[in-house]
């Protein structure tokens, strides 16, 4: 194995010009699907926070006495997900409007009666609180017959996530382009190493090398190659968010909660470069190193 | 009838055929090589010297008849096993077959490396054998930079390196001047005095009347069997 090695890192010094493109692809490829990858873990924390304050506001028909209160709020109480329920009265709702709009209150002075309806404020617990369990409550409260209607910001809820969901989608069809570039640039530069040194592959042969004493260097060199290519991909998008982080208000006051990749996604990419390296050197020996 | 038999066979030939296209390289070779044999084949350019090599450590596969190597039978061996028959031999070649981007040092370590011994061990071995053939003193030189007669030795270093059985030397003496050729040839009687066997394939015939080992001779592709030199 120490002879690989020694083989392989002796291959990539006698062919620097070629392993530097080959590790300078691959780290391009790696910041191309880790800035997605990036993009897309803060997107759904944003998201997830965002969605920590979605409330479900149940409005009550008209002709609902208040001694039917408490029984309605048990049966929302008795819905799976819901936290907490509070009753805001119409006089409530009309005063925390008129303070809303302090500017235009005039226009609800003029009004002859208070057109709000009574409703209820409803929390969710945590681990309801995305697109589709929010949906499912509401759905199930809407279904009480002293329900007229609920609101809880779903359009531009579903619209960020439809967004979203394209992102993502664009976000795995770059990644798959992206690896296979970087599989058929690892395959070309073994191609090219191996048309070289054909007649030092023809003389191991002929010396009694194994296939395994000729290919092996090659797997480690293309390893090699991949994980320097995942390092300093990963390196440059640090720094790069570490550059961007530091100079944008937004992300130094806290307003969202922007992190770095986390060390096992990381870790994971780096594996998956190396991955790529591999695999760039199987098809090329396959194809072009029979025995 | 297959020529000198013997109990100690290393190398047997039975009806070898073979064929470039329409072309007949060698017809219809039976032979027996020994163990410790020192056996030249001898005929003109073109006679099917380096072929009959070639089939023995199976550079090329025969087209027709069978060909066994110290209990391998070649035509039935696998892929797998080819390094392993290889190994067997110590291959000196018409143009000497050196890595030219690396050092004579490399060049003959490449034998142990591929047979996997330890680094200590080629170190020491490699620079014993360099010393052995003489040219110690050009281990860090590339071969392009070296003469005929020092890539001859080198070729030489590389194929005995490896503690083969036998040595298949393909006009081993080709372009060397009479000096150089006289050290090549007492490296191989060195060899062959260890035990090893020896098969040279030359037309020289100062070289094998100096060595005055057995000689079969070939033309046209058929083995003529001993011819006086």
């Amino acid at each position: 194995m120490a002879t690989y090695y020694h083989r392989a890192v002796q291959d990539i010094k006698d062919n620097g010009f070629l392993s530097a493109v080959t590790i300078i692809t691959i780290a391009l490829s790696i910041l191309i699907v880790s800035a997605f990858a990036l993009f897309f873990t803060n997107a759904n924390n944003v998201m997830n926070y965002w969605g920590k304050g979605v409330k479900i506001m149940a409005y009550l028909k008209p002709e609902i006495s208040q001694k039917n209160l408490p029984d309605i709020k048990r049966k929302i109480q008795g819905i799976y997900g819901i936290q907490d329920v509070n009753f805001i009265s119409k006089e409530e709702a009309f005063k925390r409007l008129k303070e809303q709009m302090k500017r235009q209150s005039s226009i609800l002075m003029n009004l002859n009666e208070n057109p709000l309806p009574d409703a209820f404020e409803i929390s969710i617990i945590e681990s309801s609180q995305h697109g589709e369990k929010i949906e499912e409550i509401a759905t199930k409260i809407e279904s009480l017959p002293s329900i007229e209607d609920v609101e809880y910001g779903q359009k531009w809820l579903e619209r960020f996530t439809n967004i979203f969901d394209l992102f993502r989608l664009a976000g795995y069809a770059m990644g798959g382009i992206f690896f296979m570039a970087a599989v058929f640039i690892v395959a070309s530069t073994i191609r090219l190493v191996i048309y070289t040194r054909r007649e030092e592959i023809e003389i191991m042969r002929l010396v009694g090398a194994s296939e395994k004493f000729i290919r092996g260097p090659f797997y480690i060199e293309s390893i090699i190659q991949g994980t320097l290519g995942g390092i300093i991909g990963i390196a440059v998008l640090f720094i790069t968010f570490k550059l961007i982080a530091s100079n944008v208000d937004s992300f130094k006051h806290g307003l969202f909660n922007i992190c770095f990749l986390s060390p096992e996604f990381y870790f994971g990419i780096i594996l998956g470069s190396m991955f790529v390296g591999w695999l760039g050197c199987y098809i090329s020996l396959k194809q072009f190193l029979k025995a | 009838m297959i020529e000198g038999k013997d109990k100690s066979s290393i190398i047997q030939m039975f009806h070898v055929h073979k064929y470039y296209g329409s072309k007949k390289a060698l017809v219809d070779i039976s032979l027996n090589i020994s163990k410790n044999d020192f056996l030249f084949i001898s005929g003109p350019s073109g006679a099917g010297k380096s072929t009959l090599l070639k089939l023995i450590y199976l550079g090329e596969p025969v087209s027709e008849g069978q060909v066994l190597v110290d209990g391998m039978n070649l035509s039935r061996i696998s892929r797998k096993r080819i390094p392993l028959l290889r190994r067997k031999f110590g291959i000196i070649f018409q143009d000497y077959k050196l890595i030219s981007t690396k050092t004579v040092f490399d060049n003959v370590a490449l034998v142990l490396e591929a047979s996997g011994k330890k680094r200590k061990f080629i170190e020491k071995k490699v620079r014993s054998v360099l010393r052995t053939v003489g040219i110690e003193q050009r281990i860090n030189a590339l071969p392009p930079s070296l003469s005929g007669g020092e890539q001859q030795r080198v070729a030489v270093a590389r194929a005995v390196v490896g503690v083969p059985k036998i040595i298949l030397a393909d006009e081993p003496t080709g372009s060397l001047d009479s000096d150089s050729a006289d050290i090549i040839l007492n490296l191989l009687k060195g060899f062959h005095t260890q035990g090893g066997t020896v098969i040279v394939a030359t037309h020289d015939k100062e070289l094998i009347r100096k060595a005055g080992g057995r000689i079969l001779y070939l033309k046209q592709g058929r083995l003529l069997g001993p011819t006086p030199i």
